[in-house]
């Protein structure tokens, strides 16, 4: 299986001179082992040094710059009619494929008794999903979403059209405060509580596109042709 | 791709003289040049981080078989498995290897370079497993029987009457009288017909942008999805990397990710990018069963050792080749080779042999632009002279060039008979020029002067005037 293994790593240590000098190959490996326990920030762009109202608007003028749509709501009891009003001003039916989230179940949906509920991974014919999101990256509008049980992957590229709920206490600056929180709920239970990533996480901005036919700009190219935000305003 | 599809000048000629490939050609031109230009301009840090990005891929490259030592153990200890590649046959057994355990029948494919550097789609087809291509682009191209002719623009040499033509030819299943002659009909179709392939498939490949290290992840970066689709519908996710991939964490490729988007698209961050670690979790409900990445050398290794070193640290953004006025005349497909532009001028021959590739150093005028671009400040200008010298020292240069240098250097090295020489050359030039200065015809000039007038020397040379003005200050 790993038949070329030797091979490989053997000729790229003759490249880099291994072997030869210990002390030289001693301090290869503790540079190596550093560099990754350090996890040493390169320079951070300025524009999302601000404070935390200041970096859920430019959040917003990004996300809305690479054609996502945002509302706003006071509070989590606000989602479900937010939901129907975008289904029914963009004429899609009212059904949603909901990720199997406890925050989002625990919402009150009793409130759209129109809109049709179901949760789970998405199938090939759901036409609108929903998904938490685990953090938003000011810097460029950009959403993080980490998956799991409560958050299945195939809900963010099947619909046609993704909403997904964030909450502005999860707004942060640069992509690095991102990994920062990732890491320590990792570390803190995540995934069984041993630090590693999840399967996937997914750094999504705006809605899906292709520049592939003359260079034209073209949205919907495979994953949803709409991304809407649904942004909770309470900071607890 | 083997040398006999590579009469560079001959490709060359041909795609000047094809006025649907100027009118493709147009679009690189007017789109990726002015986007890159503001996308950098809206960014303060960008020189600082362009930096930084390189830092990071030299720190790497001078550790590469630590870091890859790390992040091999990290993508098993998630539950991945690794395979060590030296060259394309070993990466296409390995690849098939998968597919036949998992009973492929059809395996869906993101954009990836390192999949056209092995050919994986036409042996996967040899071996009776069906490839399909969901990047826009590529779908389109290998529809044609073709290869990308840009590396994150696959199609970019056609125009949409030529999609419009080839989808009316592939899709029976549409109505014959269907409109498609806009861009969002053809997305629209091809979204459609691609959906089904995407739910069917056993097996999906995508390339990657990065690895990290520290984690075990891969990272992909799209803009349409389909890298997405490819890697968590089908049970089984291979990712192929060449070695070079590899970066230390996930801050080094946040650092790289910002030159990344903003240097190939001018967008400000790609729609997606998807950071993937190992098979799915006992608990998750999607995502692939199996994860594995074969990691191809394929004469990477050989380079750390030598000047070429630095063409690893291209991430493959496709910038020198935006801005490659070259490029913009002739097209991708003229080089013959995976790689066009000025990247696959110096990765070419660096993979393939000089004695392979010798024309394609050739196909530069040193304009620099190139490397004035590249987000990960790679000299390609340097190289390309690197790979210039060794054609000449490895007498792979062609027999007329030889001998224009030889006679070029053998009056170089007496600089008393070059000073009379050019001298008197300077004279008789400027006598030919007459009162036009100028010369529509020149002997064993022809290459310049059936196309354009060459500029009759103003009289003295250089050298000549040079001596005249420091004699005259001191």
């Amino acid at each position: 299986m790993s038949g070329d293994r030797e091979r490989v790593l053997g000729s790229l240590r003759r490249g880099l001179g291994r072997g030869q000098d210990a002390t030289a190959d001693t301090a290869a490996r503790t540079a190596v082992a550093q560099r990754i326990d350090r996890r040493q920030r390169g320079p951070i762009p300025a524009r999302s040094d601000l404070n935390p109202a200041a970096q859920v608007e430019l959040f917003e003028t990004m996300a809305r710059e690479q054609a996502a749509t945002v509302v706003h709501v006071a509070d989590p009891d606000g989602v479900p009619a937010a939901v129907a009003d975008y289904l029914k001003a963009a004429n899609l039916p009212p059904r949603v494929r909901v990720a199997p989230d406890p925050a989002l179940g625990a919402l009150p949906w009793d409130g759209q008794p129109l809109l049709e509920i179901s949760t789970g991974r998405a199938a090939a014919e759901d036409l609108v999903s929903l998904t938490g999101a685990f953090a938003g990256i000011a810097e460029t509008g950009t959403l993080m979403l980490r998956s799991g049980a409560e958050h299945p992957t195939t809900l963010n590229f099947l619909p046609d059209v993704h909403i997904v709920v964030l909450r502005a206490a999860d707004v942060v600056g640069p992509y690095e405060d991102a990994l920062d929180r990732l890491r320590s709920h990792e570390s803190n239970g995540g995934n069984g509580g041993n630090g590693a990533m999840p399967r996937t996480v997914n750094f999504v901005t705006g809605p899906s596109r292709t520049a592939d036919i003359e260079q034209t700009i073209q949205l919907g190219a495979h994953g949803p042709r709409r991304l809407h935000i649904i942004l909770i305003d309470e900071t607890d | 791709m083997s040398a006999a599809d590579r009469s560079f000048s001959e490709n060359a000629r041909a795609a000047v003289a094809d006025p649907q490939l100027r009118r493709a050609m147009h679009h690189v031109k007017e789109g990726f040049i002015g986007k890159r230009a503001k996308a950098a301009a809206r960014l303060p840090e960008f020189e600082v981080l362009r930096d930084a990005a390189r830092d990071i891929k030299d720190h790497t490259l001078a550790h590469l078989d630590l870091y890859l030592e790390r992040y091999e153990a990290q993508v098993i200890e998630r539950g991945g498995q690794v395979h060590w590649c030296a060259g394309p046959a070993e990466a296409r057994a390995a690849i098939l290897d998968i597919c036949r355990q998992a009973g492929a029948r059809t395996v869906t494919k993101g954009k990836s370079m390192i999949g056209e550097e092995i050919d994986i789609n036409a042996h996967l087809e040899a071996a009776g497993i069906t490839p399909v291509e969901t990047d826009l682009g590529e779908y389109i191209v290998q529809m044609r029987h073709e290869r990308p002719s840009h590396i994150i623009a696959p199609a970019v040499h056609l125009t949409k009457d030529v999609i419009e033509a080839d989808f009316r030819a592939q899709h029976r299943q549409f109505p014959a009288d269907r409109s498609l002659s806009e861009v969002p009909e053809l997305v629209d179709e091809a979204r459609q017909v691609l959906r089904q392939r995407f739910l069917d498939a056993d097996v999906g490949i995508t390339g990657a942008n990065f690895l990290v290290a520290e984690t075990g992840s891969s990272i992909i970066v799209t803009n349409e999805g389909n890298g997405d689709l490819t890697q968590i519908l089908p049970r089984v996710h291979i990712v192929i990397a060449s070695l070079e991939k590899v970066v230390p964490t996930l801050e080094d490729a946040a650092t790289i990710l910002r030159v990344l988007a903003r240097s190939a698209t001018g967008q400000e961050f790609s729609t997606y990018t998807t950071v993937s670690t190992g098979p799915k979790r006992p608990d998750d409900v999607d995502g692939p069963e199996v994860y594995h990445v074969v990691l191809l050398d394929n004469g990477r290794s050989d380079l750390l050792d030598g000047p070429f070193r630095e063409i690893l640290r291209c991430i493959r953004c496709g910038a020198c080749i935006n801005h490659c006025p070259v490029y913009h005349t002739i097209g991708g497909h003229a080089y013959g080779s995976v790689y066009p532009g000025p990247i696959g001028a110096v990765l070419t021959p660096a993979l393939e042999g000089i004695e392979a590739a010798a024309d394609l150093p050739e196909a530069s005028s040193f304009c620099g632009r190139c490397e004035a671009v590249c987000p990960m400040r790679i000299p390609l200008p340097k190289l390309l002279r690197h790979w210039r010298e060794r054609a000449y020292d490895q007498r792979v240069t062609p027999g007329r060039l030889r001998a224009g240098i030889g006679l070029w250097a053998f009056f170089a090295r007496r600089p008393a008979l070059y000073g009379f020489v050019t001298g008197l050359a300077a004279r008789l030039l400027r006598a030919l020029g007459g009162r036009g200065g100028r010369l529509a015809r020149l002997p064993l000039a022809g290459g310049w002067t059936r196309f354009r007038d060459l500029p009759a020397p103003e009289g003295r040379t250089f050298r000549s005037q040079w001596a005249a003005k420091k004699g005259a200050r001191s």
